[in-house]
């Protein structure tokens, strides 16, 4: 196996998806065990991933707050034809 | 986004951070518009993020965000719990991103997309190290967090399609390839170049140089 025919694997090894022959599986092992490069790229791809689900929400700007909640009161007033105010403490 | 679009939207698998909007929903169809206003506070950050990294820019996101939460007052009393609330938000959103895309690409007809990604080559890795610190790490620097949403921004918004349903979000790739109207093959081949543009980007930021690794054969 070559690093380019690893790589096009790196989908399905990264996503635990991996649906090889047991031969092709070993080539995969051996190259892998043998190829320093292509364990730092499959690890930075992994790091990549985790990187950007371990990211907090972004705040909403507060004029767009202001405007998306007076465009859904304008909505919801058309929609129901007035605003009930309930207890929402949840 | 009409009715028949939002029953058309492929069902939804779980997603977190909406626990207990159950009772905030029930008092919202009765019209108690308070509550409502508790569950769009509670979700925008997540549907304002969501929509700012697919659709890569500031204006786009504000514009799918309202668009989101409008078409769930349309569609409060059809959402009836089948998937989790944020989920079905997200789709709604990414069908509004992915809808101003097909509107920019009408007003280019000279520039049709390119559908086919399976043919051309992958980008061989060129910058190879190990990284210097844990992501979970450089998540919370915002110094890095810049970097890190400027190279997703920088991607093809083809590519940064499949990664932010896929990866970010955790769709599953049938219903990632539902979401963006594909294949599931061309999806694979989106989220692997994807993946490998990124790599190739953050590794030259948070590498560590002083480890690269030099292929001593050709690597690709």
């Amino acid at each position: 196996m070559t690093c380019e025919e690893l790589l096009r694997l790196i989908n399905e090894m990264v996503d635990g998806e991996l649906d090889l022959t047991v031969a092709e599986c070993r080539q995969f092992a051996e190259h892998l065990a043998q190829c320093n490069p292509c364990q730092v790229v499959v690890d930075n791809i992994r790091k990549t991933i985790q990187l950007y689900r371990a990211g907090e929400p972004f705040p909403l700007p507060e004029p767009l707050q202001r405007r998306l909640l007076e465009a859904l009161r304008r909505r919801w007033q058309e929609r129901f034809g007035s605003i009930t105010v309930g207890q929402a403490d949840n | 986004m009409d009715e028949q679009d939002v029953r058309s939207l492929p069902t939804a698998q779980p997603a977190a951070s909406e626990d207990h909007l159950e009772p905030l929903l029930a008092r919202a169809r009765t019209g108690d518009f308070d509550a409502f206003q508790q569950i769009v506070l509670r979700l925008q950050p997540r549907i304002y993020t969501f929509a700012r990294r697919l659709a890569g820019n500031d204006t786009d996101a504000e514009d799918v965000t309202q668009q989101t939460f409008l078409a769930l007052v349309e569609h409060l009393n059809q959402y009836r719990g089948e998937a989790p609330l944020l989920s079905w938000l997200l789709r709604i959103a990414a069908n509004e991103v992915h809808r101003l895309w097909r509107q920019r690409r009408r007003q280019r007809e000279s520039n049709p997309p390119d559908d086919d990604d399976s043919a051309a080559p992958l980008a061989r890795p060129e910058f190879i190290a190990p990284w210097r610190d844990d992501p979970e790490q450089l998540a919370l620097q915002q110094e890095s967090r810049t970097l890190i949403e400027q190279a997703l921004a920088e991607l093809p918004e083809k590519y940064r399609a499949a990664f932010v349903l896929r990866d970010i979000e955790g769709f599953s790739t049938e219903q990632t390839a539902e979401i963006l109207g594909i294949s599931v093959p061309n999806v694979k081949v989106r989220l692997l170049r994807a993946r490998l543009m990124l790599r190739e980007r953050l590794t030259r930021y948070f590498g560590d140089p002083e480890r690269r690794v030099v292929p001593d054969h050709d690597h690709g």
